[in-house]
């Protein structure tokens, strides 16, 4: 609610209110609210607890404290479709290029680039037994994809070079209901098969080997993790960039705060935690009363590392 | 060989090889081997460092294949069992140490229940009432609460062996369970296995390398040589003189008396 109210153009809370569940103070705020901040809003949850939850799949699946959603390189997937259609669109010109330079290409092409690294990883990874040759292998279609990315920039024109950076700073504004209707049945898959998953995650915290021995088909279950990550973290890099840190950061503080390693605990709190932070993260990135608007990218990461450091300070153990 | 009772046996090998393939070429740690474990026996597996003690544990609960010849488990063959049907008949203790030490002991031996309970994995009261058990047999209900890092090597093993009670298997298999133990917590924990098979019935099947308390525990040890693998009980095993080869013989020898090897003066 508070985050609603906060905006370029302040609208005061009571009203908020009003224009959300009765009648209408004025045309303009109506306006701003129903197809402006409430989508916004709902992309803020969306995202943040899509990337704390795929975040937290991917610890638990690699025992690495330091993978976040991004390891197996669907953001870098993303970042080259992205890059490919930006600044290659001047290559084409014309009309080609103002089509490819619309919304919905950029969407596409970024799940597209995700979807492609991801059936690479994931061919890779039934051929590959050890799961940590798998986190290797992401990383390296991940520099693979930058590379490509750094030869394109090379290339381009300085106008194309910030639209670009501009994709890359995130955003959680600017989509419709419809686009938001798509973004939420594909989250809503990748959720369930996350939750699906809480048996097999809890039996991977004692190791593969007895995971195996309880019974549990080890290569189901990863593919079954990793489809979910990549469906929540590649539709988040689609409809709002390559939003950093969250997919890390609020796994741990979910464990520090919650001292705890069972899914069953971790899942709603990762959910609850990547939306409010999230939500707080935007209303600060809004710098409410001023006409700016911060990129989403920094603030998260600004807000969010001394949240964390403080966290491992203050308990002095890192709990995995 | 105890070739007695063949149908209690709970785990038979019949001309086992054992032994990993690469692409190029087969490398055999150990061929023809035939053993026999029975309904409720405490059984030792020794053997110097290399000569394929945890390549057999690894063939006998699948998790590598064996080369060739064949094993039965509760008579039917380990190839034909599914992971998931085998997790009901053998649990296991391993060497490694659990991914996640963040799990209170109660939660971790609650894992051993996975095969039994449903979808998203809540423990009925039947589960709970036997993890208190395993709990009690392994006389760690005072840790219950307490966070697996802030165990000791020897508390945390005795965690790992109600994890595996919890499972509620005919036969647990455990690969060197008294490495770094000190010389009680060791005698503790293999006093604990025995205790265990007397009360339960459960087939228990370790390797170890502390030769003297197995020969006075184990109703049967499985000694592995260079040469053989010989299955017996452990007084027949000193009578005939197995212990003598387990070793290379320049350092230390056997003395049949005592049960121990002692060093060359």
């Amino acid at each position: 609610m508070g985050n609603i109210s906060l905006g370029s153009v302040s609208i005061p809370i009571t009203s908020v209110f009003k224009s959300l569940f009765t009648s209408i103070d004025s045309e303009s705020w109506y306006y701003i609210i129903h197809n402006y901040r409430l989508p916004k809003a709902f992309t803020a949850i969306l995202v943040g607890s899509g990337l704390g939850i795929s975040g937290l799949l991917m610890q638990t699946l690699f025992r690495n404290p330091l993978a976040g959603p991004f390891v197996l390189g669907i953001s870098s997937g993303a970042s080259l479709g992205v890059a490919i259609v930006i600044l290659g669109a001047g290559i084409f010109g014309g009309s080609l290029a103002a089509f490819l330079l619309s919304k919905w290409s950029i969407v596409i092409a970024a799940s597209l680039g995700s979807f492609l690294v991801l059936l690479s990883v994931l061919a890779v990874s039934l051929k590959v037994r050890d799961t940590m040759a798998i986190l290797i292998i992401g990383l390296m279609f991940g520099s693979i994809t930058a590379a490509v990315v750094s030869v394109l920039s090379y290339f381009s024109s300085a106008e194309q070079l910030q639209q670009y950076i501009f994709w890359g700073f995130g955003s959680l504004g600017n989509l419709s209901w419809n686009e938001l209707l798509i973004f939420f049945c594909i989250y809503l898959i990748g959720m369930l098969m996350s939750i699906v998953s809480i048996k097999s995650l809890n039996t991977l915290l004692l190791g593969e080997n007895y995971a195996k021995s309880l019974g549990l088909n080890i290569n189901q279950s990863r593919v079954v993790i990793i489809i979910a990550t990549s469906l929540l973290a590649g539709t988040i890099t689609a409809f709002a960039g390559p939003i950093a840190f969250i997919g890390l950061a609020i796994p741990h503080m979910a464990r520090q705060v919650f001292t705890t390693a069972n899914h069953k605990i971790l899942l709603p709190a990762v959910f609850l935690f990547g939306a409010i932070v999230m939500l707080i993260c935007d209303s600060i990135a809004q710098l409410p009363t001023s006409d700016y608007t911060l990129p989403i990218n920094a603030i998260t990461s600004l807000i969010g590392a001394p949240v964390v450091i403080w966290l491992l300070v203050r308990k002095r153990k890192m709990l995995f | 060989m105890k070739g007695t009772n063949q149908e209690n046996g709970i785990l038979k090998t019949k001309n086992l090889t054992i032994g990993y393939v690469s692409k190029t070429c087969k490398k055999v740690i150990a061929p023809n081997i035939n053993i026999a474990l029975q309904q409720g026996e405490l059984v030792g597996l020794v053997g110097a460092n290399g000569i394929g003690k945890s390549t057999l544990l690894r063939t006998l609960t699948k998790v590598q294949e064996q080369l060739s010849g064949s094993i039965l488990i509760n008579n039917k063959s380990l190839d034909e069992t599914s992971h998931l049907e085998l997790s009901k008949i053998l649990s296991v203790v391993l060497t490694e140490q659990p991914a996640s030490k963040n799990l209170t002991v109660f939660e971790l031996v609650a894992l051993g229940r996975q095969p039994y309970t449903n979808w998203v994995g809540n423990l009925s009261t039947k589960d709970i009432s036997i993890i208190e058990n395993a709990l009690l047999q392994t006389n760690i209900q005072q840790l219950k609460d307490r966070k697996c890092f802030e165990l000791s090597d020897g508390q945390l093993q005795k965690v790992m062996i109600a994890r595996a009670l919890a499972q509620d298997t005919h036969l647990i298999i455990l690969d060197e369970p008294t490495t770094h133990l000190d010389m009680y917590h060791k005698a503790y924990i293999l006093k604990l296995l025995q205790k265990l098979v007397k009360e339960t019935g459960k087939t228990i099947l370790f390797s170890s390398h502390e030769i003297d308390l197995a020969i006075q525990l184990c109703d049967t040890m499985i000694v592995m040589t260079n040469e053989q693998v010989v299955s017996d009980e452990p007084c027949n095993l000193i009578l005939n003189g197995t212990f003598e080869n387990l070793f290379p013989k320049d350092l230390i020898a056997f003395d049949e008396k005592t049960g121990r090897f002692r060093i060359k003066k």
